[in-house]
């Protein structure tokens, strides 16, 4: 199947520091994909540069068949990659409403009309409650963001990057803050959105490897900028060098 | 427009509208300043209360607006207010575009200082170009038609008074309704969604830097409409218009009415034209009053006049809903 995100030969250096060096991963349609490492092996120089927020120093970073270095946020939303960050990120001023409709905004095209009266869009209504209603936030769509809880938060946060109607969506960390009864939930909710969505691949950047162990078809795990391994959970799983320099420890079952 | 605030809004253009029948010249002559203030705050608060990027030199577009008026109506004889009232729109946007494109880069302090340096280096070209700009004297800004009308059988006082004054507050209740509207749209939204987290914005497809620009030369228009205003009711456009601390009383205007709602700054641009009118009268200190008036909004009433309006509605809902 043909790679919709795709690293090749990408290396990274900030001064003398090399933060990823000569990564070639893929991500294909249909896939869910982890991306894992102890801290500091470039996972987020990865993130960034998939997500077109850093250019690599040498190499290239395709969506889609381009190359979409440095090509920035906004772009990246228009061409049908959103992303989550690992710390929550909302606007705490503007409702549930407001938030999703930010996005549908964006994803429906509308932003420069400057005249036109938003609350009386049936578009960006009807896609407002609906992406609500798939996070379960349906109840809550004229609460300001700031007074929802930590949970609501999240959901609130990856709700609106699913607005965009991504193609790709790449989750950095999405359970960090949540507690472990909430973390398998959570990651169900993403996935059933994903599919509902018609999303056709998920990125997950985790730390919790029973996350990574339950949900993904593939895992790729970075070590001191380098790809330490790229394979399915069960020999992921099954290599006691990997998970010592990836977690420090055998995973207990 | 919501229930409450429609009622609020008719209710004032209404006092607004009494204020000729019932009280001496005066009174109408001096509120002329404050439609030129509140039509120019409406864009200075686009900016700031709902972009977050606190302007420190927006005088400048004032002084645009009145030299504007001087150049067009003065040096050529254009004797419609109207075509002059576009053409310093136009030439508000033209100016704010280069000097956006630059000041937006940066936010916060950043921002402001820059917006501040670009104020003062109008206001040092105003002052030292006397052949252009006449200096300290300024150019006188001549009497116009407005709506075709010469109304000769006025004098200036009553021109002002009367059919000017109602022209004002037409024009912002005009200017009022299209900000409504501005800050009720899809891109009104997106100018709040910048200014709460620019980051998570720009993943969700916001154009920060070009919608920064947009709120800065919208508010750059308002400016400029407001600076002909105060430039007709003077007679006169001279440098102080654009000086620093003109900026500043922008700014006190808009903390003073709450800048965190949309009528906070008409209600500021009011509260301190009739407090300075009223201080000047009584103390020659009235500058020190001012001061300690700002600094007490800043440290009790953080939302302003419209924070102490917003909570004597809440409360007295809570009291209807008991």
């Amino acid at each position: 199947m043909t790679a919709i995100v795709e690293t090749k030969n990408v290396s990274k250096r900030f001064g003398d520091f090399r933060a990823l060096d000569d990564v070639s991963v893929a991500v294909r349609e249909g896939e869910f994909v982890s991306i894992v490492g102890p801290n500091g092996a470039g996972k987020t120089t990865l993130v960034n540069l998939l997500t077109g927020l850093l250019i690599p120093s040498n190499g290239q970073v395709f969506f889609k068949g381009t190359d979409i270095a440095g090509i920035g946020a906004v772009a990246l939303a228009k061409r049908g990659m959103a992303r989550t960050f690992q710390l929550v990120q909302i606007f705490p001023q503007l409702t549930v409403a407001e938030t999703i409709a930010a996005a549908v905004v964006s994803q429906q095209d509308k932003a420069w009309r400057l005249f036109s009266k938003l609350a009386s869009d049936g578009a960006v209504r009807a896609r407002v409650r609906e992406i609500a209603g798939i996070f379960g936030l349906d109840g809550r769509l004229k609460s300001e963001s700031r007074l929802l809880s930590q949970g609501e938060k999240k959901l609130l946060d990856v709700a609106s990057a699913f607005a965009l109607n991504p193609e790709v969506i790449l989750l950095d960390e999405p359970t960090s803050g949540v507690s472990t009864a909430e973390k398998h939930g959570l990651v169900q909710i993403l996935i059933d959105a994903a599919k509902k969505a018609g999303v056709k691949a998920i990125i997950l950047i985790e730390h919790d490897m029973d996350l990574v162990a339950a949900y993904s078809h593939r895992i790729i795990a970075l070590s001191e900028g380098k790809v330490l391994a790229d394979l399915p959970p069960k020999p992921f799983f099954a290599d006691p060098v990997i998970i010592e320099t990836v977690i420090g420890r055998r995973r207990s079952t | 427009m919501r229930g409450a605030t429609a009622m609020i809004v008719a209710a004032g253009v209404v006092a607004l509208g009494l204020v000729p029948v019932l009280a001496p010249p005066f009174y109408a002559n001096l509120l002329i300043p404050f439609f030129g203030y509140a039509i120019a705050l409406l864009g200075f608060n686009l900016l700031f209360g709902y972009t977050g990027l606190l302007s420190f030199g927006h005088a400048m577009f004032l002084g645009l607006g009145a030299y504007g008026a001087a150049v067009m109506a003065g040096e050529n004889g254009i004797k419609s207010f109207e075509v002059v009232l576009l053409g310093v729109a136009l030439a508000g946007a033209l100016v704010a575009l280069p000097i956006g494109l630059l000041c937006v880069r940066f936010i916060g302090i950043f921002f402001g200082m820059l917006t501040l340096a670009f104020g003062m280096l109008t206001h040092a070209i105003l002052f030292k170009f006397y052949h252009l700009t006449g200096g300290d004297s300024g150019m006188r800004v001549p009497r116009m038609n407005i709506l075709g009308l010469e109304f000769q059988a006025y004098n200036k006082i009553e021109l002002l008074a009367g059919p000017f004054y109602y022209y004002c507050l037409g024009l912002l209740v005009l200017c009022g309704l299209v900000m409504w509207r501005i800050v009720h749209s899809p891109f009104g939204l997106h100018l709040r969604a910048l200014s709460n987290n620019a980051q998570k914005a720009e993943y969700l497809g916001v154009r920060v830097y070009q919608f920064r620009l947009a709120a800065f030369v919208i508010s750059a228009i308002y400016g400029a409409i407001g600076g002909a205003i105060l430039g007709f009711r003077i007679g006169l456009a001279d440098p102080e218009i654009v000086h620093w601390t003109h900026s500043g009383h922008l700014v006190f205007m808009t903390v003073l009415g709450g800048f965190s709602s949309f009528l906070g700054p008409i209600a500021g641009a009011l509260a301190l034209t009739l407090l300075q009118d009223q201080l000047q009268s009584i103390t020659p200190y009235w500058r020190f009053i001012l001061g300690a008036v700002l600094a007490a909004v800043v440290i009790f009433l953080p939302r302003g006049l419209a924070g102490i309006a917003g909570t004597g509605a809440a409360l007295a809902k809570r009291r209807a809903a008991a």
